[in-house]
């Protein structure tokens, strides 16, 4: 199967859209502890939990950012277009190598792909 | 379930870097000989959507909270290659950003959360899903199925760190931690399975062929 360049653009623009949405709602998340959390609380080895040794975004919020739900939701958009642009950038490069490769995949890919 | 600094030792730390260096390596040669043009954007996508759904945690019993892990739906999506690179994505950009699971552990968060998770979903939706066919309500089962699993086995082989580690005996930290996450794998199954009945309403050309998803050689 192969996306055209809209639909592609509607993926990415829709996907991005949505993953953004939903950050909107991570301040009402639960702030339990997690269920690893939990069980060395239980079982009594939270202690033995270090301290990252630097702190950018620590707890998925900006420390600059006074009201806490906008410095949760902040921190949730720039962790979504991060790792999009992390993915992406390395799925490009995924594509160039195999480009590259005299019949690499994307040339047998396109010949197989039109009886799909 | 991102483990932070000091409940792995530095053996296991090691360990965890050098299984996650060597199965990522296999997954970009994997990846980059059956790329396929849908993962340019779908790769971004899934990543972005995982993250976002990573920090919705959701609460399940006895003040405790699960969120959802997303290896299998993005297996399932992008095939295991592109998710295991997806998965390493959001979980390494959680570490060196977020400070959300530690750097030293950062090897044995990869090994449970993109590699176990990711091998263990395939495994089960590959077999379930040569079992079921085309049926797509039994599909969702198969989802539903190799999500539950995947969340179980990531618990599994973080017990074992952790055990090996020293920093919890195995009978006791292991039924603690598979307690849990059978609770959190619900969870996983629910929205993987949501997720998924969501892209066939809306977008059912981004679902793999049967050929893209590996049950067809040709």
């Amino acid at each position: 199967m192969r996306l055209n360049k809209t639909h592609a653009a509607i993926l990415v623009i829709g996907g991005l859209a949505i993953a953004l949405f939903i950050t909107l709602f991570s301040p009402f998340a639960s702030s339990s502890p997690d269920g690893l959390e939990r069980v060395a609380e239980n079982k009594g080895f939270i202690e033995t939990q270090k301290a990252p040794p630097y702190e950018i975004i620590a707890d998925y919020a900006f420390p600059w950012v006074g009201n806490e739900k906008a410095a949760t939701v902040l921190a949730g958009m720039t962790g979504v277009l991060l790792v999009a642009a992390v993915a992406s950038g390395l799925a490009l490069g995924l594509q160039r190598a195999g480009k590259r490769r005299p019949g690499g995949a994307n040339g047998r890919q396109t010949a197989a792909d039109s009886d799909t | 379930m991102h483990i932070p600094d000091g409940f792995v030792s530095a053996p296991v730390a090691a360990a965890g870097y050098v299984v996650a260096g060597i199965v990522l390596a296999i997954a970009v040669r994997q990846a980059n000989r059956k790329f396929q043009e849908r993962l340019v954007p779908l790769m971004g996508v899934m990543a972005a959507f995982i993250f976002a759904a990573q920090m919705m945690n959701f609460p399940v019993a006895g003040g405790t909270s699960g969120h959802m892990l997303g290896a299998a739906l993005a297996t399932i999506l992008v095939g295991p290659w592109a998710a295991i690179i997806v998965m390493a994505c959001v979980v390494g950009v959680q570490a060196l950003m977020f400070q959300d699971g530690g750097l030293a552990a950062l090897g044995t968060n990869l090994v449970n959360m993109a590699v176990v998770g990711v091998l263990v979903s395939y495994a089960v939706y590959r077999v379930a899903g040569a079992l079921v066919g085309d049926n797509r309500r039994l599909k969702y089962v198969a989802a539903f199925c190799a999500s539950w699993l995947s969340i179980e086995a990531a618990a599994l082989a973080c017990s074992f760190e952790l055990a090996t580690s020293g920093t919890s005996p195995l009978h006791v930290v292991l039924p603690a931690m598979a307690g849990v996450h059978a609770l959190i794998g619900i969870g996983e199954g629910l929205i993987t399975v949501a997720a998924l009945a969501f892209i066939t309403a809306t977008r059912s050309d981004l679902l793999p062929t049967r050929r893209e998803a590996g049950l067809e050689t040709q």
